[in-house]
């Protein structure tokens, strides 16, 4: 069975879709779409040092997702605004990242793949990957779900509560480090935020609780990926992109039927 | 039995110091108000004793297992998130719908189980506030402005809800508040506070006080005195 590209690239799509799911939530209601699209950004330097020393990828990108999220938590508040500083690691670690590549004698590499995904070539390897992603982020999230959610609401009422909010980011810092890593294969480091972002954007018109909003977007994302493989199967487009597209049209469904309910 | 203490603490941002050399108690079902001037490190003690920011010298020592109710300042609940009271009241343990009505009920709100926290009015959203700080049976409730934001009417019926749930509970109150006239009536003491303590006692006792005057201004039975600020003593 998984000797079929497309089954291998369908369950990848759908892992990548259910490990994004709360992350995505967490990610619009703390406000931090530049947040995500910075540590993806990031990660084409962990790409690029991955190459350069030999490693997996998958670890030069947590480890350079994981240290952009950290300085960036660490020194914002100063003198520098957060978002400037996100702007300055991220297409700062996106250039250093693609001139260190450059440097890679002998290695030719498929840059496209890196900015767009390449679903099509997930490997068993790769899914085993997804799969470790997926307990991690799954495990963190049920350990530490209401913590994480009290931190989001207000900082004081999780002080209050013997929650440090400060604790619970870090937490989050790291699921996005993992999700990041385990996506670019997906969709790539350019469109990794919309994979974070629409299909939780399109889940808020019609969730009442926090935890509605996961399923719903995980429902989302994973019709997402199934019917975007398929169109771009059958229409010959790209892949990582075409599931973008589904999630987009999905949102704007969404959108336009809350909008006609509440007048 | 003592609940709370603050002993000696004092707090700076940066090298800014904003409290000096704080102490102060709580006991059982003592009603304490703190009142300041805006930048007087009110909110910083209030953030001191919840543990949201650390003393660089002294210490707060709280009771073992000591519940707390915290009310802050009329908080934002993003749009973004979605939220009923009913799961906003079992954010941090897991209660029954009859629990959650129960405490609604307390708080004066009971019929928002099922309404989106960010389609509240100011003044249910403070009560729903109330009614989570009360999940758990506090043995301590802190209000940092909780009234904020509410009109007049509104704030003194915010407050006489607090004073009925503390009567029907017995739970400590530690609130700060600029609205004197509405509070201080029903606090067991006052702590004036501008960067430390500059009096504190029974409430008519400090309304009396020359430092309280020199806070508030002298007319203090009027509500125009609550926000003039006459002038402003020396430190540190």
């Amino acid at each position: 069975m998984l000797d079929d590209f497309m089954v291998r690239a369908s369950i990848a799509g759908v892992g990548v879709a259910l490990i994004a799911s709360p992350l995505g939530c967490f990610v619009v209601w703390r406000r931090m779409a530049y947040f995500g699209e910075a540590t993806a950004h990031a990660a084409m330097l962990g790409i690029a040092l991955a190459l350069l020393v030999e490693v997996p990828i998958f670890a030069g990108i947590l480890v350079a997702a994981l240290l952009m999220a950290l300085t960036v938590t660490q020194l914002s508040g100063r003198n520098l605004a957060s978002d400037t500083l996100l702007g300055v690691t991220a297409h700062g670690g996106l250039s250093l990242g693609l001139v260190v590549a450059s440097f890679l004698a002998g290695v030719r590499i498929d840059l496209m793949s890196y900015l767009f995904g390449d679903i099509l070539a997930v490997t068993r390897m790769d899914l085993f990957t997804i799969f470790i992603g997926f307990l991690v982020v799954i495990f963190l999230m049920f350990w530490r779900w209401s913590k994480m959610l009290i931190s989001t609401l207000n900082e004081e009422l999780a002080y209050s509560n013997g929650i440090n909010p400060r604790r619970e980011k870090f937490f989050l810092t790291i699921a996005l480090a993992v999700t990041v890593a385990v996506s670019i294969k997906v969709v790539g480091l350019l469109l990794i935020s919309a994979l974070l972002i629409i299909p939780a954007a399109a889940a808020r018109t019609i969730s009442r609780t926090p935890e509605e909003m996961v399923i719903i977007t995980a429902v989302i994302g994973v019709i997402s990926a199934l019917s975007g493989l398929q169109f771009s199967y059958s229409l010959n487009t790209p892949p990582g992109p075409s599931i973008v597209c589904v999630s987009l049209a999905l949102f704007l469904v969404f959108r336009a039927v809350s909008l006609v309910r509440s007048n | 039995m003592k609940l709370l203490s603050t002993n000696n603490i004092s707090v700076k941002y940066g090298s800014n110091i904003v409290l000096r050399d704080v102490s102060l108690s709580i006991e059982e079902g003592e009603i304490i108000t703190i009142v300041g001037p805006n930048g007087s490190g009110k909110t910083s003690l209030v953030k001191t004793i919840i543990g949201a920011v650390s003393p660089f010298q002294g210490s707060v020592s709280l009771k073992e297992n000591l519940r707390i109710g915290y009310i802050p300042q009329r908080i934002n609940i993003d749009q973004t998130l979605p939220m009923t009271v009913q799961r906003f009241l079992n954010l941090t343990h897991k209660i029954s719908k009859n629990e959650c009505l129960s405490i609604l009920r307390t708080a004066g709100v009971p019929d928002l189980l099922q309404n989106q926290m960010s389609n509240l009015s100011g003044g249910q959203f403070q009560k729903v506030l109330l009614a989570r700080a009360l999940q758990g049976s506090p043995d301590i409730l802190i209000l940092d402005e909780a009234s904020q934001g509410l009109d007049q009417a509104g704030s003194a019926a915010f407050y006489k809800q607090i004073e009925s749930v503390r009567n029907e509970k017995g739970c400590a109150v530690l609130m700060i508040s600029h609205e004197l006239h509405v509070v201080m009536s029903a606090s067991d003491k006052v702590i004036c506070i501008n960067g430390h303590i500059c009096c504190s006692g029974e409430p008519e006792a400090v309304a009396n006080m020359p430092e309280y005057h020199g806070l508030f201004g002298t007319g203090t039975e009027g509500t125009l005195a609550l926000y003039r600020h006459k002038h402003d003593h020396n430190h540190f």
